[in-house]
């Protein structure tokens, strides 16, 4: 692979293309009595505030919002864009969170008058096509992990955990057992959202640990299993990018004490029709469709956690779902002995849809090949870093692999968090760092499938230059990026959430 | 149509420089036994052309608002003007595709936007300190209901019938695993009737409520205090344009709705939790939050702050497993409002409420049309209909008119109905006279 032509895919140095300037905020930018809103000429009488409303209700000062010219505005947020790295600027390698390329397709399939303009209290007969559309996502999903029904209201995969937790309580409650089953086994390398949706699911935590081959340790789980036990929670591949290869044996002894598993979606994007977590045996999945299915995360949201389950959990969840009545129309219709409503309404609609887009754009053969290169791009990159970094679980990986700053820092002092600033230099988006909590130094890298082999290149060349480097410099970085490090323990210790906030002296 | 720009010779040859001989070798850690023999049972790929034919066919098979179906439905989610700023600014694809701002040098503009959202939020509430953004009002309201239970370490929570039925539906859910109890306050006249004496965590009060009507917050408020709970309102970003702000009558949180500002109807998602509480509460802030500081040169950044609170840091002990949040709404929300400016947005309550109001009077000179409750209203108001709601959402439907939301049992059968600044006096005459031939 070479690395020194410009290719197809080529490198992504976007940093200098962001902007260095600080942008003021609105509120710098206003001047009284400036106006950009304009309303339609309606006919309405011109009631005063007054006459509209109560007086012990009516506020006696407008409320401030900012006073800026549209064209100021425009250039503001244009501005603001200018000083945020994104996957459309270049390679996003953040571990567990599948940035992978969004497609434009799946922008303009959903931006129809005949989705977006649909109220979500109109009667069913005037929302058919959304109906349609959910009930074809609902069982594509299910296709994909191997399950019998789902619930698309989930809003993120968090929710989705706190979803499927509700699940197996109303499982168990039915059999008489919510008292007696009070225990949730989490892995000890999971995400943090996992134990904070097992409490406030009303379960207690038990943790267990890894063995050295960064899997899930037979013997301990043994160990922890009881008839107390509601269920279990794993991601497979697990957060080191490794496939729990005695996933069968670990299915197969929770079930044995009549708990649950529980599978966390963050890592579906390495398994794609390989194989499905219905076929390993879990009872309840939720997908992060804003990872595997390239629903773009819009800075942190919105997503979409769909939850689907087997059949014999299919009679909780929550309601109302859109389900085809034999005479073809769509009725809304809520499980028999449903969980409840877990949204306002049906879940992130537009985001659902971006996802259906995608799906059917690749079909059942794109998607196997999303996994087949996101997994031997993990792999290859794995391979050219080896020798750079320490790589503590060094065997053939998913799609995203661990690696380890520990012996940098001894030697050179750099740390896992001054790759990642020294990485934003070169035109990267860094790692995930510091996760999973049983790596030392920890650099989680999952490239996606989407980036070329060009790009993996210059990546890899990057990350091992890095390695080369000083200390001194890995503390400096970044230094072309829009700001330095900035003070965390300042902004913590003198907290200005907002513009008002703000002393005057800062 | 597939995404992954690898040519098959690169494919080839990243195989060997690995040492592997296929694509299925990468997959050798998979038990053979667990392999989906045949692939995926779904169809093939298709052409971008085909997947907009595809969604061509969802899109007609609904019956979307607008100049051909006019609508008079609110109950939370609500047809207002969004000005073509907001999807070119907000949509642009620097602030779509990025991830949550976990390298605060590269993630700037999502971080100043939200720090400048954050303080639209507390200037609409009255409040010190707003999130980041939670999933939807619901959402919102779960986790506002949460904080209380822990801070006052109490576990009733009064619920007016006020509040949104279906936030109350997933409050109902959720309480299912933290174990608190919901106490179901009814409506008198409209208005919710609270127990005078207990010990509540918090009351939870929406105002306007469910049925368009102002409660007395400022008497909710001394309550709570007087029981030693906290006072959770429920407030709607439109209406905080005229009326006094939820913070400045008593309220420890304030959720609420923020679709508004922002959001199309889009079947009711993806919408936007707004959350803001007094400063006293920071610790117990349930999702992100970003605080302004200084780089290494002292210049001006914003960051991610509090961080100790969050699922990442605190796992099983944390109070909230919010992580992915709504960030993108809460930009458009900011692009939306920033263009209302001061001005714009008394000027859009206004509009609203004007428009209610001559809606409601000529309603209620159809003879059988009766208010289904006394209270006053501002944006939103029910009726007390001479023929089933449902059916004359049916009747009006023929008509060209999403009539409003027919109303539960629970508060009498009546139907909902909101008028925004979009309706002309056209469109609203027109909508009267259909209204009264579908109710003879």
């Amino acid at each position: 692979m070479t690395t020194t032509q410009p290719a197809a895919g080529g490198r992504a140095t976007s940093a200098p293309l962001m902007g260095r300037e600080s942008e003021p905020t609105l509120f710098e930018l206003s001047s009284p009595g400036r106006i950009s809103a304009n309303f339609r000429i309606t006919g309405v009488p011109e009631w005063t505030a007054e006459e509209l409303v109560p007086a012990a209700h009516l506020r006696d000062t407008p409320t401030p919002v900012a006073e800026v010219s549209e064209r100021d505005l425009v250039a503001h947020m244009t501005r603001l864009s200018h000083r945020q790295f994104s996957v459309d600027l270049g390679a996003y390698p953040l571990g567990s969170c599948t940035m992978k390329y969004n497609p434009k397709l799946c922008d303009d399939a959903v931006a129809r008058s005949g989705l977006a303009d649909v109220h979500p209290a109109a009667p069913p007969a005037m929302t058919q096509g959304w109906m349609a559309l959910l009930a074809d996502l609902e069982s594509a999903l299910c296709r994909i992990t191997g399950m019998a029904a789902a619930t698309l209201q989930p809003p993120a995969g968090a929710a989705g955990e706190l979803t499927g937790l509700l699940l197996m309580r109303a499982f168990h409650g039915a059999a008489g057992e919510d008292g007696r089953r009070r225990r949730v086994l989490i892995p000890d390398s999971a995400h943090g959202t996992n134990p904070a949706s097992v409490t406030l699911g009303g379960y207690e935590v038990t943790q267990v640990p890894s063995d050295d081959r960064g899997c899930v340790d037979l013997a301990a789980l043994a160990d922890r299993l009881d008839d107390d036990v509601a269920g279990i929670m794993l991601t497979n591949p697990n957060t080191l990018g490794l496939f729990e290869e005695d996933i069968v044996a670990i299915a197969g002894a929770v079930h044995e004490v009549g708990g649950l598993l529980y599978y966390d979606g963050a890592n579906l994007n390495a398994i794609l029709g390989v194989t499905r977590p219905g076929d390993m045996g879990f009872d309840i999945v939720h997908m992060n469709l804003h990872k595997t299915f390239a629903v773009p995360h819009g800075g942190g949201g919105p997503g979409a956690g769909p939850v689907a389950v087997t059949s014999r959990l299919a009679p909780y969840l929550p309601g109302p779902r859109p389900v085809a009545t034999p005479q073809g129309a769509y009725e809304w219709v809520e499980p028999e002995h449903s969980i409840g409503r877990i949204h306002s309404w049906h879940g992130n609609a537009l985001a659902l849809a971006r996802a259906w887009s995608y799906i059917l754009a690749n079909g059942g053969d794109g998607l196997r090949r999303v996994s087949d290169a996101a997994v031997l791009n993990a792999n290859w990159l794995r391979h050219q870093l080896r020798g750079t970094y320490d790589i503590p679980y060094d065997r053939p990986c998913m799609h995203e692999f661990v690696a380890s700053a520990t012996n940098l820092k001894r030697t050179t002092g750099l740390r896992a968090l001054d790759v990642a600033k020294r990485l934003l230099e070169e035109g990267f988006h860094a790692p995930t760092t510091y996760f999973p909590l049983i790596v030392e130094e920890a650099l989680m890298i999952e490239p996606t499938e989407t980036e070329s082999p060009q790009t993996l290149a210059a990546l890899a060349d990057a990350l091992v230059r890095i390695a080369a480097d000083s200390g001194e410099n890995g503390r400096a970085a970044p230094r072309t990026a829009p700001v330095g490090r900035v003070d965390e323990a300042r902004a913590a210790r003198q907290l200005v959430p907002t513009w008002d906030a703000r002393p005057a002296d800062l | 149509m597939h995404f992954v720009p690898h040519t098959d010779a690169e494919l080839a040859e990243m195989l060997t420089s690995i040492g592997l001989s296929s694509i299925d070798e990468l997959f050798d850690a998979v038990p053979a036994a667990l392999r989906l023999a045949g692939g995926l049972d779904l169809a093939p790929g298709l052409a971008e052309a085909d997947v907009a034919v595809c969604f061509d066919a969802y899109a007609a098979a609904n019956r979307p608002v607008g100049r051909d179906f006019v609508c008079f439905a609110g109950a939370g989610a609500y047809d207002h003007d969004i000005p073509s700023v907001v999807g070119r600014l907000a949509y642009r694809s620097e602030f779509v595709t990025a991830y949550t701002p976990y390298q605060p040098e590269v993630a700037q503009g999502v971080l100043q936007a939200l720090f400048e959202y954050q303080t639209l939020v507390c200037r609409l509430f009255g409040t010190d300190v707003a999130n980041a953004s939670l999933y939807d009002g619901a959402s919102a309201c779960v986790e506002a209901v949460n904080l209380a239970v822990a801070s006052t370490r109490r576990s009733d929570v009064w619920v007016s019938r006020g509040l949104h039925p279906q936030w109350r539906q997933v409050l109902a859910t959720m309480a299912v695993g933290t174990g608190h109890d919901l106490v179901d306050v009814a409506l008198d006249d409209g208005l919710s009737s609270w127990p005078a004496d207990g010990q509540p965590a918090a009351i939870v009060v929406q105002s306007p409520n469910y049925l368009g009507c102002l409660e007395d917050v400022a008497a909710a408020g001394e309550l709570a205090r007087s029981l030693g709970g906290l006072l959770i309102v429920a407030a709607d970003p439109v209406s905080a344009g005229l009326l006094t702000s939820p913070g400045s009558l008593g309220a420890d949180v304030v959720v609420g709705e923020g679709q508004p500002f922002g959001a199309s109807l889009s079947l009711g998602g993806p919408y936007l939790g707004l959350f803001a509480c007094r400063k006293e509460h920071v610790r117990r802030l349930p999702g992100r939050l970003v605080g302004e500081t200084v780089d290494t040169e002292g210049r001006r950044a914003y960051v991610t702050t509090l961080r100790t609170r969050e699922q990442d840091i605190r796992r099983e002990k944390a109070s909230s497993n919010v992580c992915t949040n709504q960030t993108l709404m809460a930009v458009a929300f900011l692009v939306h409002l920033g263009w209302l400016g001061t001005a714009g947005l008394r000027e859009l309550a206004l509009r609203c409420a004007r428009g209610t109001r001559y809606c409601r009077e000529a309603l209620l000179a159809i003879d059988g049309v009766e208010p289904l409750v006394g209270a006053p209203v501002l944006r939103e108001f029910a009726v007390r209909t001479p023929v089933a709601a449902d059916v004359v959402v049916e009747r009006m439907a023929e008509e060209g008119f999403l009539a409003g939301v027919a109303l539960g049992e629970e508060y009498g059968e009546g139907l909902l109905i909101a008028v925004t600044e979009k309706r002309t006096s056209g469109e609203i005459d027109a909508y009267v006279n259909a209204f009264e031939k579908v109710v003879r």
